[in-house]
Order: C-alpha cells, then sequence, then structure tokens
C-alpha cells in the first residue's frame, strides 16, 4: 500500500494546539466596551466636543502607532486596539475645553515616545495615556480651563470661547474646603472636571464589566480606592470626615484611574501581593499630592511613580513552586 | 479524599466527537512499521532481518540496559529494516512487516489460569511486565517494568491515572467502560508486586459512565478507591493527580515514588492484565482518531505499526487536515509525515482544521499574569519567557524553567498568544547544554 497517499499542507508547531477565546484584541475591546457609559455621559455633561476631543485622540493615536510602523518597518499591530485604548483615556483625562493640537501632541508623545520607542505594546514602563497627560501639562492653563457641566455651557466642537468657566471640586477642597456640589452630584458626575472623570457612577459600571468579564481582577482598584477612603476618614480637611471621605473617592480622575489606569496589565505588578502594595502605594501618593502638592489633582502623577517601582514589586509575593523543598519549620 | 491542584485550564472538552463510540478492531493493515523506540531509554536492536517469517506476538527487536522489547504485531514477512519516520519527528529504525493475514500466533504465548497467576511472584510479574514490552501508555512511554521493580518498598499509594483531561480523547474512557475488570484486574496486579492492600483509581467527573462501570466491578475486600475528580486540564499530569488523590507534593526534580506514589496510566493496566493472564504482549491499543474535520471520529483497536493515514483514511475528512497531532491538542506533537506508525504511547490522532490557527506574528506580552494562575507547578510563565528571551542561562534556572511539565495551560490562556511552551522547551535545551558544557569542562 502507498505509504503517501496524500500530500497535506501539514502546519507544524510546538504544542499546545489549541487556544482559549480570550485574545490581546477581546481584552482591549473590552476596556473599549467599559468605557462607553463614561463617554456617553461625557457628551451628556460636556456636549458633543467630549466625543469630538475623543474621536480625534484616538484617530491620532491609531495614525501614531500606524505611521510608526510604517516607516520603522515594524509589523503593524494596531488592529490590537490597544492604541485605540490609550487614545480614548488620554482624551479622557484632559478637560474637553482642550485644543484638538494640543491633544494630537499629547496622542505623539504617549505612543511614539513612551510606547513605541521602548518597543511597543507591553515593553513601555509608564502607562502612555498619563505620560501624555504629564506631557500636556506643558501647557498647564489649557489643561485645567474647566467648564461647567450642561449643554447650555458646553463648549463648541471649534472654538471655545463660550464656554463657561468653572471650578471643579478637587480645586475647592486643595483649599481644605469641602466642594459646593454635593456628594450625589459627584458619583453622577454633574461636576466639572475632565471628559471622562467626573461621573464614578459610569466608571464603577465600566469596572464592574471588566471584573465580569475577568479582564481586572479587584486586587488594584479596592486597595487603591481602600488607601484613599482610609487615609482621607483618618486625615480629614473640616469637620465632617464622612463627607471629606466620600468627596475624595468621587472628585477627580481617582475612580477612572484606580479601574482602567492602575489596572494597565503593562505598567502594574504581576504578583497578586504586589499588585496589592501597588494599589495601596497609589492611594498613599494620590493623598500625598492631593494634600502637599502644589496642584490639586494626585491620580495621574501618583500611577506614574508606582508605575516606576514595578520592577521591583514584581519580585514581592513570587508563588512557591510545587514541590519546593518544605521549610524546616515542619519540626 | 480529594484535593483541587493549583490553576489548571478548561479548555473545551471535545470529548462528544468519540466518546460514544464504540471501540472497533481496526483490521490489520497489509504493511506495518514497528519502530525499534516506542519507550523511554535504549532503542531496540532488530532481532530479524529482511526476509524473516515472523508471527503475532513474536519479540522482534530488544536490548539491554534500560529497553524495554518490542514484538511483531501481525504475521508476515519482513520486508525490511530501516530507519523510518516516526512520531517523535525523527527517523528510527524500525521493522516492516509484509502482513499475510493469516494472524499465526507465535508459540510463546501461553494464557494462564488463575492459579498460575495467583502463584507469580512479584519477580515474576515485573518479567512478564518487561518480556511483554510494556510501557506508560498515557504518552510517556516509561517503561513500566522499571518503575515497578523501583517501587518496590517505597510506594504505599498506587494510582490508576483514568483522568484523560486532554480535549478530544476517550481511549481511556472506552477501555474503563468497555473492559473494566481488565484494568481493575491489572490494577490488583500492580497492588500485588508492591503488597499493598489498596489501590487508587483518579477519574474525572465528565466520565460518569467509565466510573460506573468501574465501580460495578468493584468489591469491598478488593481495596480499591475510584477517586472522581473535578476536570480540570491537567488532572491527568502525574504529580496534579498524586496532589488530587494523596495531598502529597512530589518534590521538585524528584520521581513519584518519594512521596510513596506510583501511577499507572488505564491502558498500562489492562496491558499488564493481558500480559499477565493470556501471555499477550502489547500488540494492540486503543486509539481514539479524532478532531473537528473528521467526518466520522472513532476509537480504535489498532495494531502497534499501522500507519496514521490509515487510520485518519477510516474515518474520513470534510476538509484538508491543518494539523495532525499524536495525542491530543494540549501536549500532542504534530506531524509531518502520515506514514509514521501508530506506537505504544499513541493514545490519540487528533485531526484539526484551519480554524484551530491562533499563532500570531511577533506576540507581545501583555505582563497580564495569566499565565501565572493557570500554572500547576505555580511557576511564571510570564519571567521565565522574559529569561530566555534575554538568553541568561542562569536566570532562567533561578526561575524554576526545569520544574515545567510543559502541559500548555499557560500557552493556551496567553492572550498575546506567546509561545510560552516552545520557548520553555529551548530554554531546557539550553540549560542542559550549560550543564553538559560545565560537565565537560570539569572533566578536562
Amino acid at each position: 500500500m502507498a505509504q503517501m497517499k496524500y500530500f497535506y499542507e501539514l502546519t507544524i508547531s510546538s504544542s499546545p494546539h489549541a487556544h482559549a477565546p480570550v485574545t490581546t484584541k477581546t481584552i482591549m475591546r473590552d476596556v473599549l466596551i467599559a468605557l462607553v457609559p463614561a463617554l456617553i455621559g461625557s457628551v451628556y455633561f460636556f456636549g458633543f466636543r467630549a466625543l469630538m476631543v475623543t474621536l480625534v485622540s484616538i484617530t491620532a493615536c491609531v495614525f501614531f502607532e500606524w505611521g510608526w510602523c510604517k516607516v520603522m518597518k515594524k509589523h503593524c499591530k494596531v488592529y490590537d486596539l490597544s492604541a485605540v485604548v490609550t487614545g480614548t483615556l488620554l482624551a479622557f483625562v484632559c478637560p474637553v475645553t482642550i485644543p484638538y493640537w494640543t491633544i494630537i501632541l499629547g496622542d505623539f508623545f504617549a505612543i511614539i515616545v513612551v510606547k513605541m520607542l521602548f518597543g511597543g505594546l507591553g515593553q513601555n514602563i509608564v502607562n502612555p495615556a498619563l505620560a501624555g497627560r504629564a506631557f500636556m501639562f506643558s501647557w498647564p492653563v489649557l489643561m485645567s480651563n474647566w467648564v461647567k457641566v450642561g449643554f447650555e455651557n458646553a463648549a463648541g466642537l471649534l472654538s471655545t470661547a463660550d464656554a463657561v468657566t468653572a471650578a471643579t471640586p478637587l480645586g475647592a477642597m486643595h483649599q481644605g474646603m469641602l466642594p459646593e456640589a454635593t456628594i450625589g452630584q459627584m458619583f453622577l458626575g454633574n461636576v466639572g472636571g475632565c471628559i471622562g472623570e467626573t461621573s464614578a457612577l459610569l466608571l464603577l459600571i465600566g469596572g464592574v464589566y471588566l471584573l465580569y468579564r475577568k479582564v481586572i481582577t479587584a486586587r488594584i482598584p479596592v486597595s487603591y480606592i481602600l488607601t484613599v477612603a482610609v487615609l482621607a476618614f483618618l486625615f480629614p480637611r473640616g469637620n465632617d470626615r464622612i463627607a471629606w471621605m466620600l468627596s475624595s473617592l468621587f472628585s477627580g480622575g481617582l475612580m477612572l484611574g484606580a479601574i482602567f489606569m492602575a489596572t494597565d496589565y503593562v505598567t502594574s505588578p504581576i504578583t497578586k501581593l504586589g499588585q496589592i502594595i501597588y494599589g495601596i502605594g497609589c492611594g498613599v501618593v494620590t493623598i500625598l499630592i492631593r494634600y502637599f502638592g502644589g496642584y490639586n489633582e494626585g491620580v495621574s502623577y501618583a500611577i506614574l511613580v508606582m508605575n516606576t517601582c514595578v520592577v521591583l514589586l514584581d519580585r514581592i509575593g513570587r508563588p512557591v513552586k510545587f514541590g519546593a523543598p518544605k521549610k524546616e519549620a515542619a519540626k | 479524599m480529594a484535593f483541587s491542584f493549583f490553576g489548571g485550564v478548561h479548555p473545551k472538552e471535545n470529548k462528544w466527537y468519540a466518546c460514544d463510540k464504540e471501540t472497533q478492531e481496526f483490521p490489520a493493515p497489509d504493511l506495518v512499521v514497528i519502530p525499534m523506540s516506542q519507550h523511554i531509554g535504549a532503542p531496540c536492536k532488530p532481532l530479524v532481518k529482511k526476509g524473516d517469517l515472523v508471527k503475532v506476538g513474536q519479540k522482534i527487536g530488544d536490548n539491554q540496559g534500560l529497553c524495554v522489547p518490542v514484538h511483531a504485531s501481525v504475521s508476515g514477512k519482513v520486508k525490511a529494516v530501516e530507519a523510518k519516520a516516526h512520531t517523535s519527528g525523527t527517523t528510527v529504525m524500525s521493522v516492516v512487516i509484509e502482513n499475510d493475514h493469516q494472524d499465526t500466533l507465535c508459540e510463546d504465548i501461553h494464557p494462564r489460569t488463575q492459579e498460575e497467576v495467583d502463584a507469580l511472584t512479584p519477580a515474576e510479574i515485573i518479567d512478564i511486565v518487561h518480556e511483554s514490552g510494556i510501557v506508560g501508555m498515557g504518552g510517556a512511554t516509561f517503561p513500566t517494568h522499571v518503575k515497578l521493580s523501583g517501587g518496590i518498598g517505597k510506594v504505599d499509594t498506587v494510582i490508576v491515572n483514568a483522568g484523560e483531561c486532554e480535549p478530544f480523547i476517550t481511549a481511556d474512557d472506552r477501555l474503563c467502560r468497555e473492559q473494566p475488570a481488565k484494568v481493575i484486574g491489572g490494577l490488583k496486579l500492580i497492588m500485588k508486586v508492591f503488597d499493598l492492600k489498596e489501590g487508587h483509581i483518579g477519574i474525572e467527573d465528565n466520565k460518569p459512565e467509565a466510573v460506573k462501570a468501574l465501580r460495578a466491578n468493584l468489591e469491598t475486600a478488593d481495596g480499591i478507591t475510584i477517586d472522581v475528580l473535578p476536570a480540570k486540564y491537567p488532572q491527568g499530569a502525574e504529580k496534579q493527580l498524586i496532589y488530587a488523590v494523596t495531598g502529597r507534593e512530589v518534590p521538585s526534580g524528584g520521581l513519584p515514588a518519594a512521596v510513596g506514589c506510583a501511577v499507572f496510566n488505564a491502558a498500562t493496566c489492562k496491558a499488564i492484565y493481558d500480559a499477565v493472564y493470556d501471555g499477550m504482549p502489547l500488540i494492540k491499543r486503543i486509539v481514539t482518531v479524532s478532531g473537528d474535520i473528521l467526518m466520522e471520529p472513532k476509537n480504535l483497536l489498532v495494531p502497534i505499526g499501522t500507519s496514521f493515514n490509515d487510520l485518519i483514511d477510516a474515518c474520513g475528512h470534510s476538509e484538508n487536515p491543518y494539523k495532525v497531532l499524536s495525542g491530543g491538542p494540549m501536549m500532542g506533537a504534530a506531524q509531518y509525515d502520515l506514514s509514521v506508525p501508530t506506537i505504544k504511547g499513541v493514545n490519540a490522532i487528533t485531526v484539526l482544521g484551519r480554524r484551530n490557527e491562533y499563532a500570531v506574528e511577533e506576540p507581545a506580552c501583555l505582563r497580564c499574569g495569566k499565565c501565572i494562575d493557570v500554572c500547576p507547578m505555580k511557576l511564571m510563565p510570564v519571567l521565565m519567557y522574559k529569561a530566555l528571551q534575554s538568553g541568561d542561562v542562569a536566570e532562567m534556572k533561578s526561575v524554576n524553567v526545569m520544574d515545567c511539565i510543559e502541559c500548555g495551560s499557560c500557552a493556551y490562556t496567553c492572550p498575546a498568544s506567546v509561545p510560552l511552551v516552545l520557548g520553555f522547551r529551548v530554554a531546557k535545551q539550553m540549560i542542559r547544554n550549560e550543564a553538559a558544557k560545565a560537565k565537560a569542562k570539569a572533566k578536562a
């Protein structure tokens, strides 16, 4: 009998030959889905310019990553949607009045300098969106131009001149006062602030979705938020501890940072204990900046600072391998 | 008492393709190729030459040292003794037999009565196991007689591995359903060798029929417990199975005997039974031929030496195969030449279609840490792969690459499709090379 009856183009590769349905792309897609409630909320609070800024930012990020790969003749992986996530997050941490050229520069810094120059997805040391934001603070006035919520106050798509400026809750808290806005307003997001950060409720909905999809674990967000809560409760400014604590939780970028940015796989620790310490560290640095820093928001810098500690945190809490020699403690 | 090992994954079981197909006897093909190496250890030397006539069950290869003899699975004329393609991916000296379809049985084969079996000493049983060419039939092909003789005095718990956690494979499931008495009979022989009163059969809870069949063939006096374990891959991995059944951790780099355990595959038990009671050497085994593009997946009782081609043809396929695996999708070896023969360790042939392709260009680790959560050896694949990329052999050792059992849980889970298992195989080889170099240096 003929031994080679057919010739098939058989593929040879190492085992395993099966793969789970979760890929980088599905993870990024889930993150984007989780950001949709906050995006819808931002349009409701700040008008269509919020959506426009986000779209411009996404487009710029995708373009920069694609362009870099073309110029450097690298395999282009922009389809993994990670650049879309970066673009969305960077837009979310800017005021709605941000000029388009500024956010495009921020996107350039985030994608080219922070991500691609370090070797692309998975190689960057700090979170690209947050580093892009830090870079954009080269224009501090543009980055702190807050507007009142509501369509009637909304900044125009092209001109932001009509926008009615307003203070943010954090601005008041930086002066040691409770914000004017009620806790409820802050929880819903009906306050001044960056595009995607104001509504704790909508961000929490996204967070629950990410937990349900097992994209993130609760370790980092919970340890981060709890740390802020405990510190704010222990060291309140003013007489109302509870109000101060809740204001600290629902103001500024805490929810966005804790749920979507501190949990960035690439720039957070891989061990469970490392992740908890990282979350606590983020919380402590956030409070320190808010209390003693020159600027009233500490979340983005806190996460950037902790990003640089990840190399060390990765060494903590490594699992003991199966069958490792038992310590003599057994005696 | 069942423990749950750390980590693990739940790949699509895909057992439904073949689990209800009764085992059919596959007609011996016109030509069989019997490799001289079907076990871990020294290859056999051929005992026959071209033109010789051989009979069913006749020993046609043997060697000194750590070796297990091989036997003719058909009667007929030796057509050639030459190097032939082998499931390991290399070529191996093989005896090619032209089947005369007479099924002339070798004169050496004599069944034993129960009295004769009862009179056998452990040493005699081990000798029969050796002479019958029995190896671990779950895929590792470790010589069974060595496991038996090496475990005497050390082993206090013997476990039959009927876990069969690999997707698609149903060979052991069918065996336990159809011939439970022989599996149990084999276990009793092993218990006799080790002088034990108790034995365990570890099986996953997704095989209720097999559990029922085994239970029906047990008597309380047998001292055999059936441990029904939760279906989770890799439940059938030796160290994980031992942990699940006994709670003992085989020490890193050690053998199961170090914690008083010995594990035998269900098919191996049946082979031991056949060898002792029927005097029949290991010349046939049950092979699951399954996969998502097969017209009719089957469980087949196959003479050793039947080519993959013949078996796949018997099942038919709806599209051109993308991968043909010796074994299941998690740990099976991809084949490029379908003339390779079915050997003792092949429990399944899995034929996959192109939709199973998942490799990506330039995979980029996200550091998500999912690999750490699923590693049943509690390793950190993300760091192991990083060590490999840096080429630092000392670092590879310190992150325990050598403890990897290559189960594939990490690579299965990795969202970025990083070829982790492939990388760890390379890393292990680098560590071995380094050790060999150091040894050579020390000698010089």
